[in-house]
């Protein structure tokens, strides 16, 4: 390629190659990969999201789930380095996002929200050009780009131009680009938004795939995808984490639960704290409460013990109505939309 | 240094294969060809650059806005430009590559128009030391413009709008004397000084004065000083 020829040529003849001079990178074993510490953002006077830690350990996937406008993106783009946190500190393998940024953006994948793509350029170029300014040699880059476009399925559109593929295709790019450097960190935003079912299945497995060989994490507003996806799940709701857990614990603390919806007259302080007790029961909220002292509680128990006598003959032992008990079935959304949307939990 | 390289080369790429820069580069090359058969056909033709310079640099107030306006207009609205700048590469890299990019196609351009010296030699022999500076000038001004037109488009996503903020700030730069000569005192000076046109004069009449390559490298700078600024803003917005 004979720009590349001036290029190198340029480089020769240019004395302050001391801005070539790059540094080792080395990762501390101890050091978490991504590490957040109460990390809030405002846009203007609005906060986009608000006290956010958590840590991510190296080769660990973490997905982190929420609705829309929950504050994924913005927390993506500020473990990126894309812009700085309004207040807190974020560091990506020991390096602070803000003040290390060259170090710690060294160490990252990213595939930002909209697949960023080059329309007019050919797909094996543009994969040329994000090696470059990667750092990453000729012989090497060229190794890779094969290898990439193998594993994401690109093989027919190595030189096509960029524009004229279809959504699920630039995805595959957009991740192509994110692992060519086989970066320690791969930050995926929303991977499987907005293409067809097919294609969600095939660029799942593709990340399936990618799990182990990188740190990984995933932002989706689909619960089963993260779940499918991930070795632990962050839930993040108006700028805010309301729960961390692995996805089988999730999925046992909430698949395995089972609701159980009350309705009792008693005095309600004593009642919550008595079904608290009560063996096999997780949580306790209060839903709606009447003024004759009858109040809804909805009960999160375990799938394991029937807890539905004990609870009976508890509330009858303890002189309070029983006016209904009914058990409700829950699934992960169900769930999911519990745990995010604003609901008074009683806590003693 | 090296990832500069590697942003102009993307981008020079890009301008050869999107059909703007041929589009844009052609109409200046008429537009200052019309204005150079004027010359050489008029009733007192001249064996001098003079007239194809001061063509040429007013329609590079034109001209560059249109080649630059898409530099960093079209990374914002792609979003490739959140996938530069959480790249390895520093706010100053992507500024100096863009700039390069642009300094390349508006180089190319300009240096098209030798045609027209070539010519004036073939029929006429003009004075070298007059063509030389001339150029000299003709480069400078087109480099500054380049730099206020790189500006203009790290300010929006709208291509469009960068032009048009471009195109504004060069027409105040080089009619500032216009203004200036109405007025007296230090608003004339201030505004003399700051015209980009006034300090083309020296060069066309074949005057070296290091004072206006000082004055263009200076323009150079703060425009894209301030590109790099914009570039970092959203780190305090």
């Amino acid at each position: 390629m004979s720009g590349d020829t001036v290029i190198k040529f340029l480089n020769e003849i240019i004395l302050f190659s001391i801005f070539n001079f790059r540094k080792v990178l080395v990762i501390n074993k101890n050091s978490s990969a991504i590490q957040l510490n109460g990390v809030t953002k405002y846009y203007g006077n609005y906060p986009a999201i608000t006290d956010i830690s958590f840590d991510v350990s190296l080769g660990e996937s973490v997905g982190f789930l929420g609705p829309n406008g929950a504050g994924k993106s913005t927390t993506m783009k500020i473990i990126t380095g894309f812009m700085p946190p309004t207040s807190g500190s974020v560091s990506i393998a020991g390096y602070d996002v803000v003040s290390e940024s060259l170090q710690a953006r060294r160490m990252i994948g990213y595939l930002p929200e909209t697949v960023p793509l080059y329309t007019d350029m050919v797909v094996r170029e543009y994969l040329y050009f994000m090696g470059k300014i990667r750092g990453m040699s000729n012989s090497k880059i060229n190794k890779r780009i094969d290898d990439v476009i193998e594993m994401c399925g690109l093989e027919i559109y190595r030189n096509s131009i960029i524009g004229k593929l279809s959504k699920g295709f630039r995805q595959r790019l957009g991740i192509s680009q994110a692992i060519l450097h086989e970066p320690e960190i791969l930050v995926l935003d929303e991977p499987t938004i907005g293409i067809d079912p097919i294609q969600v299945v095939e660029t799942r497995d593709l990340i399936k795939n990618l799990k182990g060989n990188h740190t990984l994490i995933v932002s989706t507003h689909i619960l089963p995808e993260a779940s499918a996806i991930c070795d632990r799940v962050i839930i993040i709701h108006e700028g805010e984490i309301v729960a961390i857990d692995s996805p089988d614990q999730l999925g046992n603390r909430l698949r395995g639960g089972v609701l159980i919806e009350l309705d009792i007259k008693g005095p309600r302080k004593q009642v919550v704290k008595a079904l608290q007790n009560l063996d096999g029961v997780r949580n306790v909220m209060r839903v709606t409460g009447e003024d004759d002292g009858t109040a809804t509680y909805s009960v999160d128990t375990d799938q394991s013990i029937d807890v539905s006598p004990k609870l009976a003959s508890l509330i009858v032992n303890s002189g309070w109505e029983l006016k209904k008990l009914e058990t409700l079935g829950m699934t992960l959304e169900e769930i999911f939309l519990k745990l995010t949307t604003t609901e008074e939990s009683i806590k003693e | 240094m090296r990832n500069t390289f590697y942003i102009a080369w993307r981008e020079t790429r890009a301008y050869f294969l999107t059909p703007t820069a041929y589009i844009v580069g052609a109409m200046f090359l008429v537009l200052t060809g019309i204005f150079f058969v004027f010359q050489v056909t008029s009733t007192r033709p001249e064996a001098s650059v003079r007239s194809i310079i001061e063509w040429a640099t007013f329609f590079m107030v034109f001209f560059a806005p249109l080649i630059t306006m898409r530099l960093l207009a079209e990374e914002q609205k792609l979003g490739t430009l959140e996938l530069l700048l959480t790249s390895p590469v520093s706010d100053w890299q992507v500024a100096l590559g863009k700039y390069l990019a642009s300094i390349i196609i508006l180089y190319v351009t300009v240096s098209l128009t030798l045609y027209y010296v070539l010519l004036l030699y073939i029929f006429g022999s003009p004075d070298i030391g007059p063509v030389l500076t001339g150029y000299l000038g003709l480069l400078l001004y087109s480099a500054a413009c380049g730099a206020i037109g790189l500006a203009a488009s790290s300010l929006t996503s709208n291509q469009l709008i960068a032009a048009v903020v471009g195109v504004a700030i060069l027409l105040t730069l080089s009619f500032a004397d216009s203004v200036g000569y109405t007025l007296s005192g230090v608003i004339k000076t201030i505004l003399m000084w700051v015209c980009m046109d006034a300090h083309l004069n020296d060069f066309t009449k074949g005057v070296f004065d290091f004072s206006h390559i000082i004055y263009y490298f200076s323009v150079i700078g703060i425009f894209l000083f301030f590109t790099i600024m914009s570039l970092q803003s959203r780190r305090w917005r």
